[in-house]
């Protein structure tokens, strides 16, 4: 992108970056609820906190922009981890406990303190992510080191996990009541504080990726593991640091989501979030088989797949009858990504502005 | 009868350009009825191509076809095989999941009543297997039950069944199988040839090529070296025309190559013992100098690209021991290769060399990049800085160092790999088949470079499928044979020498 800054910028450029199409996507989204959706550009101030319907897409949608950034350097390495909604479970699982251990002795036990706590937030905070952390650890190994195929390494973990998040439960819906603890996702610092969490998120990833060779290798190892090989990059460490970092990220959205909802429900948090990740990442110009990857057009993929989601609920689509709107609208998304109908599009700006190709 | 009245198919004049090279120029081939015909060329010879174009896959931009008196102009594979030219490629094309019977009457089942026919399907292939083949197997079986030989017997079945073939391409059928094998297909073969089938068979074995064929197609380079009656050329003859030449000149190079040879330091700087590997190489004893370069002959799998491999930690030797600069080296790895400054051009450049989705810049600083590890992380402009300077010593030819890698040429692709080693400058430079598929006058400048990189005090492993190329550039030659170091020759060497070091004993 640095690079076409300096040229200039042609029609044919512009189609070619990577957050052309995924932002074309949004923009459209955001004028089809500009047209049928009265209000939905309001922004109130409410005590000085921002409050409305594009906000709302933002803070709903952190957990799976959340989710998209590990997601982003595990397909740009030619995988995918399906286990991530599993990890949220499970990590909202080790928080919930954490916090309520009452669920342990078999009795559902509704503290209503909302300053009680077992361990303190740090605490809490700490060993969920680890948790979390360990999770894509043992992803990392399954594919790196042992060799299984990506999709059924994960798939394990995506199977156990919710297992695995209720036996820390005891099988139990854990409620959280610990004021703290809920603000990661639903307090607001002027704008919702889990979006300070994405930005904070981001901004690791991208330093770490960009500013170390470790984007490099990702890239590379993606596009042709072998040469990598060849050329002395350890492909076996960066998987495991991908996958190990996919589950840190999965561990975060996790404790947004259970503080959202205010419980650490292991059937349903995070339930199909690994599909919506995987969706973004790919609406984002990633490519499944793996290699060149952009942490931003990723951002917006997972913003495009929230607005549709918030848009749809806007116009009042019943739920049950989303999930078939969101396929149709993926899959015009994607087809925008066909070679065919990029080089429709790049003809007709050819031919509108003269501009040789 | 005329001799053009015996000949199903002739190639007549076929060139065909690649972008950077020159794949097949002017090559005539003929094939007669009830004949096979051995193709044979080391690697980038034009073998594949030629037979690209004749099934349809590629099309060539001069000469013509003949097949069966007409002029054929085959657009696709399926296109080929309904006018009578079948392929069978060494990995069997087929549903091993399925049966035997399925495979060879897909999509051609006989029905009843809307529903197939299943007996009858199974009656019909027993009988196409037994009375094209000889075959006699329980076709209800799924072929993955069965041996790689039999596959290739059902692929054989197959092609012959749909489209009664008259011309039949097997592609290197016999790589993976084993002598008895082997027996079976050429048993097929004889049958095939004896009704009439004229049979076009690719193979680097020799023995398999004095067995079985009747006439002998060498390509070299692109070029029609010849075509010989099977039993009026002896193998060391055969070999030199494959790999060798016709004339020996006493040029520019020869003269660089004496002026550098005086720089050879005693020493050794990386030195093998008993290292080998079971299945691959024979435990071989090498030893590479500074400021020399040393060429390893051998025929297509002799193991030439194997010895690379273990050098560099690729695959892990499994018996004796490797030094560099006199100290044992235990972790053997190519990150660790880097480390102790040895570096490999791997043989196949797609798969091992280029990583095509990155730019140029990236490539070639890949390596260096690996040596230091993830955060000693190298800044844009050091990264600019040196392919930069690489791209103007090897004069890479692109638009910029932002260029995708796999918008270049051959030949720069080449280059960009040479550059990602010289750039992390190492000490041993392996370099399998630098020249491969890469036109003549880059081929010459690769030559030189690994001469003046000896002369400044490197050693280097110069490994090329052509003879001509090895003797002009090294200062000594080991020669390979059946997976097995056979000879080492040091100084002059007349080129006769060596082909029969190549051919063996039986020469």
């Amino acid at each position: 992108m640095k690079n076409n800054m300096k040229k200039s910028f042609t029609w044919r450029n512009i189609t070619e970056s990577r957050l052309f199409f995924p932002l074309v996507a949004l923009s459209l989204i955001l004028l089809f609820d500009f047209i049928f959706i009265p209000g939905f550009f309001t922004i109130e101030n409410r005590e000085g906190n921002l409050h409305g319907s594009l906000i709302d897409i933002f803070r709903n949608g952190s957990t799976v922009m959340l989710l998209a950034i590990g997601m982003t350097l595990v397909i740009a390495t030619g995988g995918v981890d399906l286990s991530v909604g599993a990890t949220m479970a499970i990590a909202a699982s080790v928080a919930g406990i954490l916090m309520n251990p009452s669920a342990l002795k078999n009795e559902v036990f509704f503290v209503t303190d909302p300053t009680y706590t077992f361990q303190p937030l740090w605490v809490v905070i700490l060993s969920a992510l680890l948790v979390a952390i360990l999770c894509g650890f043992w992803n990392g190994i399954l594919v790196a080191y042992m060799r299984i195929q990506p999709m059924v390494a994960t798939l394990i973990l995506m199977i156990s996990g919710r297992g695995i998040a209720q036996l820390i439960t005891n099988g139990l819906r854990v409620q959280i009541t610990y004021k703290p603890y809920s603000f990661i996702g639903q307090g607001w610092i002027v704008l919702p504080f889990s979006l300070y969490l994405v930005a904070f998120v981001f901004a690791l990833t991208w330093l770490l990726t960009r500013k170390t060779a470790i984007g490099m290798f990702i890239e590379s190892v993606g596009t042709n593991f072998r040469s990598s090989f060849f050329s002395g990059i350890d492909e076996k460490k960066i998987k495991l640091l991908v996958y190990t970092f996919c589950g840190f990220c999965a561990g975060i959205a996790g404790l947004v989501a259970s503080s959202n909802i205010k419980t650490s429900d292991a059937n349903n948090i995070g339930l199909t979030t690994e599909l919506d990740a995987i969706l973004a990442v790919v609406i984002g110009g990633t490519a499944m088989s793996g290699g060149r990857f952009s942490l931003l057009a990723s951002m917006v993929g997972a913003l495009v797949m929230q607005a549709i989601t918030q848009s749809m609920y806007a116009i009042g689509v019943p739920a049950f009858a989303l999930q078939a709107i969101k396929a149709v609208v993926v899959i015009l998304v994607i087809l925008l990504y066909s070679e065919q109908v990029r080089s429709f599009v790049r003809s007709i700006g050819a031919s509108k502005k003269g501009v040789k190709s | 009868m005329s001799e053009s009245d015996q000949n199903i198919l002739a190639m007549e004049g076929i060139g065909k350009a690649f972008p950077g090279v020159q794949a097949l120029d002017d090559v005539s081939v003929t094939l007669r009825k009830g004949e096979i015909l051995c193709l044979v060329g080391e690697n980038g010879a034009g073998k594949s191509t030629l037979m690209k174009i004749l099934t349809g896959v590629d099309q060539p931009d001069s000469g013509r076809i003949i097949f069966d008196g007409k002029e054929i102009h085959p657009k696709s594979p399926q296109h080929a095989q309904s006018l009578g030219i079948s392929t069978v490629y060494q990995e069997v094309n087929l549903c091993t999941n399925l049966t035997v019977a399925e495979n060879i009457l897909l999509g051609r089942e006989p029905h009843k009543m809307g529903r197939i026919d299943w007996t009858k399907t199974n009656a019909l292939a027993a009988e196409t297997l037994q009375r094209l083949l000889g075959v006699d197997i329980d076709v209800t079986k799924p072929l993955s039950s069965y041996t790689v030989a039999i596959q290739q017997m059902v692929a054989i079945a197959r092609a012959l069944y749909i489209a009664s073939a008259k011309v039949l391409i097997l592609d290197e059928p016999t790589s993976s199988l084993d002598e008895n094998e082997t027996g079976q297909l050429f048993k097929v073969m004889r049958k095939l040839k004896s009704e009439g089938v004229g049979i076009i068979f690719i193979t680097h074995f020799m023995g398999q090529i004095y067995e079985i064929s009747d006439r002998i197609t060498v390509l070299r380079n692109g070029k029609l070296v010849g075509t010989y009656e099977t039993a009026s050329i002896t193998r060391v003859s055969l070999i030199s025309k494959m790999i060798g030449r016709s004339l020996v000149e006493f040029d520019e190079m020869t003269k660089i190559k004496l002026e550098s040879g005086k720089h050879i330091k005693s020493e050794a700087l990386l030195q093998a013992k008993g290292f080998g590997l079971t299945g691959s190489i024979q435990p071989l004893d090498l030893d590479l100098h500074a400021g020399e370069v040393v060429g390893l002959a051998g025929l297509l799998g002799s193991g030439r690209t194997e010895t690379a491999s273990i050098l560099f930690g690729v695959e892990k030797a499994d018996s004796g021991s490797i030094f560099v600069n006199g100290k044992e080296v235990h972790e053997h790895s190519p990150l660790n290769s880097i480390k102790q400054g040895i570096a490999l051009c791997p043989e196949d450049r797609k798969a091992a060399g280029i990583v095509d989705d990155l730019t140029v810049r990236e490539n070639i600083v890949l390596a260096i990049q690996a040596n230091k590890g993830w955060f000693k992380y190298l800044s844009l402009p050091e990264q600019y800085e040196i392919a930069e300077k690489y791209i103007e010593l090897l004069s890479i030819a692109t638009p910029s160092a932002d260029q995708p890698v796999k918008n270049l040429s051959g030949g720069n692709q080449q280059k960009v790999i040479l550059a990602r080693w010289l750039a992390t400058n190492p000490q041993v430079l392996i370099l399998d088949e630098p020249t491969r598929g890469i036109d003549v006058g880059t081929k010459a400048e690769i030559q030189r470079l690994v001469l003046s990189l000896a002369e400044e005090g490197k050693a280097c492993v110069f490994i090329s499928s052509e003879l001509e190329e090895v003797l002009r550039t090294s200062h000594r030659i080991v020669v390979l044979r059946e997976r097995q170091k056979v000879a080492e020759f040091t100084g002059e060497v007349d080129e006769n020498t060596i082909i029969h070091a190549i051919a063996g004993s039986e020469a």
